[in-house]
This record gives C-alpha cells, structure tokens and sequence, in this order.
C-alpha cells in the first residue's frame, strides 16, 4: 500500500481509539458543550438590537476548538504514545513518517468537526446562537477552520517534543490554553482587556482566529468595534500561515519517537 | 551461508560513560543468536543500533548488507525485511487484537496472514478482545504478532518471555523454533539462561559494553570440558567427588555398590554456573 492509503487507515486507527476512550470523548465533546451551557445562559444580554453577547461568545468557543482538538489534545497524545512505546513500535516498521501525520491530521480534522458541529447544532437549538448565513461567510468559515486546524495541529506536534512525559503533559498544556483564552477574547471581549494582554495575546494564533469567527458569526458592522476597526482578514491569513510555518520548523526540530 | 548481520568494533557511549567499548560479532542466516549479560552490560543498546534506533560513535554495523545508522531512503525498504519484539509496551489498548494485526499487515510489501499469525501466536479466543484485557503473557504474543507478521529475515526479540508461566514459555520456544524453520534469523536477548540453551545456536555473552565470550550454549565457557560432580549416599551421608572421567567413577562405584548406588547423581556445571562466573570474573 502507498503513504496515503496507510495514511487513510492510520485515520481510521486514530479515530477508532479516540473513540473508544470515553474520557478522551467526554473531555472533547462534552466540556466545551458545558461551557456553552454556562456563558450561553450568563450572556443573555444585547449587544446590538437582535444580537446577543452569547454570538460573541460562540466565535470564541469555535476558535478554541479548534485548539483544543489539535494544540492540545496532539500536546498530549504523543507524549502518551511516546511512553507507551506505541511511536517506537511504528519507528520500527515500513511505515511512512508522512502516513502518520497523515493519521494525525484525519484525528484532529475529524473531533474538530464533530466539535464545532455540536457546539453549533446546541447553540442554534438552545441558545439563538445565528448560524452563518451567506456562502461567502461559509467560505470564509472554511479557511479559517483549515488554517486554524493546521497551525494548532502543528504546534501541537511541537509543542509535544519538548513535553516530558504523558502523564505530565495535561499540566503543561492545559495552562497554556487557559491563559490564551482569557487574554485571547474568548471568554471576554477582547477590546476592553487591557492594553498589554491585548499586544501579548496578539503574538500568538488564538487570538487572530478568535477575530476571524467573529467576522463569521457577528453582523458585518461589528468590525469597527475592533481594536483595529476591522476584521483584519488578510492579517489573519498571515499570522496563521507564519505561525504554520515556524511550527512546522519547530515541530520537525522537536519529534521524537522514543524516549532516549 | 552468508552473514545475515555483521558488526566491528561497535562504540557507543552516553556522556562519559561507554556503554558498548568495541563489540564485534557475525550472525549467520538462520541462526538463533542469543545475546546474553547483566543490566547496565550494553545489550539493549547493541540490539537498538542495529534495529536502527539508535546512532552508534564508533565501529561498523551491516544488518542485511546496509548501515542502520544511515538508511536515508531506504529505511522503509529495509524495515519491510526486519522484525522487531520491543521491550515492554502498553501501547493501542483501546484496539482489538485482530484490529492490530490486520492494520499492522498494510505496512509490509509480503505480509504474512494476519488470521494465520493470531492462530500462530494462539491468540485466536482472544482475536475480538481489547488489548487492554490481555494478561501480560498474551501482550507480549501479541508483540510476537506484530513482529512477524510483515515475514521478517531477520527478527528482533528483547526479552521476550519476560513474566510467562512455563507453559507459556514452551510454547513460545516452539513458536521460535518454527520461525527458525522457515529460515528467519532470530536475535535474542534474555536473561533466562534455559531459554538461551532451548534456543540458540550461538550465544554472545557482554559484559561492561565488550565481548566476554560466544560459543555455542554447550561449549560456553569450557563447559563441556568442565569436570563432572558425582554424589552418592554412603554410610548415612552424602559422599561427593569431583571428576574429570565420570563414566569410569559411576562404574567403579558400581561395582562396589554391586549394583544400585544409593541417589547417583552426576551434574556439569549448567549454563547458569558458567555464565555466573563469567560475569563475576569480569567484576
């Protein structure tokens, strides 16, 4: 069988264990929805005549899982891998470096589809929570969801050559989520933090995708409350792909398929 | 036959320690070659440069006529040949024992059978069973499984039997033997020194990262010209002789037994006592 093939059945493999763990399923699928439960029902005011704070608050729960199902979920899962010595037993066999990552990326891509499409499939049912409505909103949605998950993927992969341990990754991951969260606009409106979480958050992709999915899910006219007064799109575009750029370097300095 | 693998003056060292100080050793096709020594003495890491996992400093290595150390494109044209039973892993617990094998078989250009395999390894009750549920003995079946299913020429075994009941282990040895049989060259770590004489052709005994000696498992150590014990009862004790002819010995205390000599036994030194001294002898 060719890289691609393998790479498919990889994805299958991939997907296959993932849902098998039920933990894995709850934490990917169930905490998010939480989340959605707890903002959806605090941030029930206005914004704007016929829109809610919670359509705010839905651009960034998107844009973190997109986080979640690549930074960190990778963040964690090679590491484990790598301890339990299932990455060593596939260094010892025929099979391409290129159809794991293949498997990999058909992971990410697949728990973050699912996780997108629950959180919006509650979010139109329970919390008025619009849903894109024009074509070139759905286009825009895709290749922000495309680069997004790209650059989380990658980095998450990086990020996991320098973690130790599996069993300690969850400590090392978690917070670096939390933090960009917070100062990324997720869960509060990144324009009234302060300057400095502000000029730190905007070094890194969170908060560039976080912006993005408010241009998907907020009135055209929410762009002038930006800080910059706009959507930013092309810069988005840049700092993504930049970002997939140094992490794709980083990430190929860092693999590891055994502890040495 | 030919050199299946050939190693000269292997070096390997971690910071300012040399945990391999200049092996060399030449393994026939088809043979089983078991590598024998204490922790610490530098198996695992020999047998790791040669599967390709590790960089060597030092020396040459030849596994099936390429450098480990330097695949470069043909690594996955030279691990299609080679099968490797890993150390202890916990890995793909969530999957079934058939799900494993059958996806493990697409990596390899020949591979074997994968239902074939699982019967092989014995494994067939418990080929929809998660791998979480196995005992230990059936995890490491399993390794056996995934080692052999892509038809290596050469196979890697790194303690393999470590935690099998007797039973268990017996049936391994068959599994080996008929691997051997079909022409596999076998490389083997192990610290049971039985399973070593079971098995091997040729056993290489390290030692503080160097060769102390290979020779077959009978002639290890001048252990078929070591003298014999014999002990007897006599006169309401245990009488013991060391002898260097003990067919004479027993036949002369036949003759003045007229007949049964009370618990004869006749011992060599196994090849437990052999490679203990060995090892002290190093120290």
């Amino acid at each position: 069988m060719n890289t691609l093939t393998i790479g498919l059945q990889r994805g299958k493999i991939e997907l296959k264990q993932f849902l098998r763990q039920k933990e894995s399923v709850v934490f990917t699928l169930f905490f998010p929805l939480l989340l959605l439960v707890i903002f959806g029902s605090v941030f029930t005011q206005s914004i704007a005549p016929g829109v809610k704070l919670s359509q705010y608050f839905i651009s960034g729960m998107v844009a973190s899982g997109l986080i979640n199902s690549g930074f960190q979920q990778l963040a964690i899962n090679i590491p484990t891998e790598r301890d339990n010595g299932a990455l060593k037993r596939l260094r010892g066999t025929p099979m391409s470096p290129i159809s794991f990552f293949i498997g990999k990326t058909l992971l990410v891509f697949l728990t973050m589809l699912i996780q997108v499409f629950v959180l919006l499939l509650f979010g139109a049912l329970f919390f008025h929570i619009q849903i894109p409505h024009s074509g070139a909103l759905w286009l825009r949605f895709t290749w922000l969801i495309i680069l997004g998950s790209a650059c989380s993927t990658i980095l998450g992969v990086a990020l996991a050559g320098v973690i130790k341990s599996g069993r300690g990754a969850p400590a090392v991951v978690t917070p670096i989520v939390l933090v960009l969260q917070f100062s990324s606009g997720v869960f509060f409106q990144y324009s009234s933090l302060p300057h400095w979480m502000q000029q730190g958050a905007a070094i890194f992709p969170l908060k560039w995708l976080t912006q993005g999915m408010r241009s998907v899910f907020l009135p055209n006219s929410f762009a002038t409350q930006e800080v910059a007064h706009s959507w930013e799109l092309g810069r988005i575009a840049i700092v993504l792909g930049a970002w997939l750029i140094v992490g794709t370097f980083l990430a190929s300095r860092s693999f590891k398929w055994s502890r040495q | 036959m030919s050199a299946a693998i050939e190693v000269f003056d292997l070096r390997k060292k971690y910071g300012e320690h040399e945990a391999v100080a200049g092996i060399s050793l030449s393994i026939e096709q088809g043979e089983i070659y078991a590598i024998l020594g204490p922790n610490g003495a530098g198996k695992t890491t020999t047998v790791e440069i040669l599967e390709g996992y590790r960089d060597r400093d030092g020396g040459t290595v030849s596994v099936l006529g390429s450098d480990p150390g330097a695949l470069g494109v043909h690594a996955s044209a030279w691990r299609n040949r080679i099968g490797i039973v890993l150390q202890s892993t916990s890995d793909a617990a969530e999957l079934t024992v058939a799900e494993t094998v059958h996806h493990f078989s697409h990596y390899y250009t020949k591979p074997k059978n994968p239902d074939a395999v699982i019967e092989l390894v014995g494994l067939s009750d418990k080929r929809d069973a998660k791998i979480r549920t196995l005992s230990g003995g059936q995890r490491r079946r399993l390794d056996v499984a995934l080692g052999i299913i892509g038809a290596p020429e050469i196979l890697f075994l790194d303690e393999p039997t470590t935690g099998f009941d007797p039973e268990a282990r017996r049936a391994f040895w068959e599994l080996i033997l008929s691997l051997k049989a079909e022409g596999t060259t076998i490389v083997l770590t192990t610290h049971y020194l039985d399973e070593a004489e079971a098995l091997a052709d040729r056993v290489a005994v390290i030692n503080a990262g160097k060769i102390v000696e290979i020779a077959t498992p009978a002639t290890l150590g001048g252990r078929n010209l070591a003298k014999a014990t014999i002990s007897w009862h006599e006169d309401g004790r245990t009488v013991t002789q060391i002898s260097a002819n003990p067919t004479n010995d027993v036949l002369e205390l036949a003759r003045r037994f007229n007949g049964d000599i009370p618990e004869l036994t006749v011992t060599r030194p196994s090849l437990e006592d052999i490679y203990l001294t060995m090892i002290e002898g190093q120290e």
